[in-house]
């Protein structure tokens, strides 16, 4: 027997809203299946479920917000005894308790590497066993604070009001500047229909807030810069496209997202989390690409596995992530899986990016604009060629920026050879 | 500032009395010792003289007669007070008041009225052991159909009386016994009062004291003391135990977070349990900390002066927890 649970999708997400179920009770699911719809300060997801069985039942009714951790469903494996007969020992009274899989899952849980992310797997278990009291709940709601963070000093060492708001204090004066959190009853009622289902920029720019802060307050940044001359790979995009019609010509972004998934295979000191002090690599190498929202807001959603795609399934990947993250139907996968993070401010950016690290991830990448710049090639001559500043941020708790540089030399090395990605 | 002003909560309750005997031909004190002696706690002292025998009557120790007898006076048109020498002894008559005052109205389709009214002397403090010391008026405050009312302050023991008396339905009134000797100046200004509501005797924000009759004094002294460490409380005079008036409580529970209940009848099954669970029930979302009681401990009151005090609520113990309950330690 398993409990699918709410999943963490993101190191700042403590809850999550059920809207839909995708599958019902007697029903087979399989692997990476998508069987619910949840609503999460990045919108609607859709959330796979990784266990192979038949739909025992659904725990939790639709449209009811439970914490991350919370079992959702009860699955039953493949010849295993319906429940009646089995005491489920896998069923805890407590909801929030176990985070490690049950036997029948361990292998996919194996597979695909832990359940990310966050900083948090004991965290669910942690709020549970925080005393707060009923009007700090609802403030911290209002306030938008993460109740794990907030020291309480009523009785029994209780969470109060007066707590919720020093902390939201405090957590104020280390942001910069901006427009004040509005309170959650300002979702009621947007000023025009999202065309995002369940987008909800307050809520966004509230998670956005939450996990940049943390990365700040935690995260010793360490920045390094190179520039890459894009002579040879805009060349060879060109030469593809020529042929092609409009729909299935590469981008040169897809050059740049494969070159650094190839790049990292020999820094895998770069690739994973920070977790419980100390670095845990990631179990494959998924691609957060940072897409702006037209809303307003960032999403950095996983593409998995990115060097091991051919640059036409790469792009084909990315378009429909970009897609996805602006109608909505992201998957749970994609926002809980990526192992490393790049952003690429593209043809209107700005030249170059010193990019904030997406905990509990250990580095970011920064693509700037493509401009036109005096360049000394390898003769020694003077020409005007297309070039890119790249810059890197890790995490110097987990690498030095000597990897770093190799990292940047080394995506550099690999776009002088386009062909070869 | 004459001293003449200046007068007791028992001749508040005497006074009471008097005026009542004066307006309505149809009113008569009854009870134990009320006449010759004068009343137990000398609350009549002086009216045998002034009204007459017909009028303050003396009865057998005989609890259940003559509740009965009153509640039958009161059906037959009169309106008759009547006096039960401690809540202790009315549980001998608990049988006419439940069965009979609370229920004839009822039970006849609304045919019969029963405009009694009850006084008792109730609460410990006096070294009268465990036979004559406790707080019942919680039992009464179960029953449908009665009205329970808890004077604490020298107006309300004055003018209580006289809307008790013009309602057609059952009214007991509990006079707490240490609150015979209160001294202090009746506020000329006040010529009635209300039998419905709550009152708000202090004003704070940060915690909200519950109580009624002798525990109103003690919660706000602790009330006083807190003060001095920056605690403000809330002090609600319940006044009305039955109905209670649950939206003073809730106002003020929802605007400061926090309640204690003070009263002086034992924990379990207590009105301050019922207060406690409307709290709960209606502002649990409100709440930014659990709720607290100071109640009597659960033993038979003590005769022992240190033991009985122990056992009564006291100011200490209402600051103790408030200050718990603020994260101050305790």
């Amino acid at each position: 027997m398993a409990l699918f649970r709410m999943p963490s999708l993101g190191a700042d997400m403590e809850a999550g809203t059920l809207v839909e179920w995708r599958i019902k009770t007697g029903e087979p699911v399989r692997r990476g299946q998508v069987v619910a719809v949840v609503e999460t300060q990045k919108g609607a997801i859709e959330v796979e479920c990784f266990e192979e069985g038949v739909v025992e039942e659904l725990l939790v009714p639709l449209g009811q917000k439970v914490p991350v951790g919370t079992p959702l469903a009860r699955i039953r494996g493949a010849g295993e005894e319906a429940a009646a007969a089995a005491p489920s020992p896998a069923e805890p009274a407590a909801p929030l308790a176990v985070t490690e899989p049950t036997p029948a899952a361990a292998p996919s849980a194996r597979e695909r590497g832990p359940q990310l992310p966050p900083a948090s797997a004991p965290a669910p278990a942690a709020a549970r066993a925080i005393k707060v009291t009923p009007a700090a709940r609802r403030r911290a709601l209002e306030l938008g604070v993460a109740l794990e963070r907030v020291h309480g000093t009523g009785p029994e060492g209780a969470i109060t009001v007066a707590d919720v708001e020093a902390a939201a204090r405090g957590a104020a004066a280390e942001l910069p500047p901006g427009p004040p959190v509005a309170p959650a009853r300002a979702r009621e009622a947007p000023e025009k229909p999202s065309p995002r289902h369940g987008f909800d920029p307050v809520a966004m720019r509230k998670a956005i807030a939450a996990a940049m802060s943390r990365s700040k307050r935690e995260i010793p940044h360490y920045y390094l810069e190179s520039t890459i001359d894009l002579n040879r790979a805009l060349a060879f995009v060109e030469a593809r496209n020529r042929e092609r019609p409009p729909p299935a010509r590469l981008l040169p972004a897809v050059l740049l997202l494969k070159a650094t998934a190839l790049a990292l295979r020999k820094t895998p000191e770069l690739n994973g989390f920070w977790l419980e002090g100390g670095f845990r690599p990631g179990p494959g190498i998924h691609l957060g690409w940072a897409i702006s929202l037209r809303g307003g807001g960032l999403v950095a959603p996983a593409i998995h596995d990115v060097d091991r795609l051919d640059l036409d399934a790469l792009m084909a990947a990315m378009r429909d992530l970009v897609q996805r993250a602006r109608t909505g139907g992201l998957r749970s996968s994609e926002l809980a899986d990526a192992t490393f993070t790049v952003t690429n401010l593209g043809e209107r950016g700005a030249e170059a990016v010193w990019p904030v690290i997406y905990p509990p991830q250990v580095a970011i990448l920064g693509f700037g604009r493509i401009v036109k710049r005096p360049w000394v090639d390898e003769a020694g001559g003077l020409v005007v060629r297309p070039l890119l500043r790249v810059t890197l941020a890790g995490d110097h708790r987990a690498s030095d920026g000597h990897l770093g540089s190799r990292l940047l030399a080394e995506i550099d090395d690999l776009l002088q050879r386009p062909e070869a990605l | 500032m004459s001293t003449a002003a200046r007068t007791t909560y028992r001749e508040c309750c005497r006074q009471a009395i008097r005026a009542a005997l004066l307006a309505d031909p149809r009113v008569f004190l009854m009870g134990e010792d009320v006449g010759r002696y004068g009343g137990c706690y000398a609350v009549s002292k002086g009216l045998l003289e002034e009204f007459g025998p017909e009028r303050i009557r003396d009865t057998p120790l005989s609890e259940s007669a003559f509740v009965g007898a009153g509640i039958g006076a009161a059906i037959a048109g009169m309106r008759p007070i009547v006096e039960i020498m401690t809540v202790n002894f009315s549980l001998l008559a608990l049988d006419q008041i439940l069965n009979n005052a609370a229920t004839i109205p009822h039970m006849s389709g609304g045919q019969f009225a029963v405009p009694l009214v009850i006084r008792m002397a109730t609460g410990g403090g006096r070294q009268l052991a465990a036979q004559h010391s406790h707080s019942l008026e919680g039992w009464y405050a179960h029953i449908p159909g009665l009205k329970i009312l808890a004077p604490a302050t020298l107006e309300d023991a004055r003018y209580m009386l006289a809307p008790a008396l013009l309602d057609p339905n059952p009214v007991i009134i509990f006079e707490h016994i240490m609150l015979y000797n209160m001294e202090g100046e009746l506020d000329p200004s006040v010529t009635s009062v209300d039998i419905e509501k709550a009152a708000v005797r202090r004003h704070g924000r940060d915690v909200t004291l519950v109580t009624y009759g002798g525990s109103l004094w003690k919660t706000l002294e602790a009330a006083e003391a807190l003060a001095q460490e920056g605690i403000e409380a809330d002090v609600i005079d319940l006044r009305v135990l039955r109905p209670l008036d649950e939206a003073t409580i809730l106002d003020s529970v929802r605007k400061t977070r926090r309640a204690v209940i003070v009263d002086e009848g034992w924990c379990s099954g207590s009105l301050a349990a019922e207060i406690g669970m409307r709290i709960a029930e209606k502002a649990f979302f409100d709440l930014d900390a659990p709720l607290r009681r100071v109640c009597a401990r659960e033993v038979p009151m003590p005769y022992a002066a240190h033991l009985e005090q122990a056992a009564l609520p006291s100011s200490a113990r209402i600051i103790a927890t408030v200050r718990e309950l603020l994260g101050r330690g305790g």
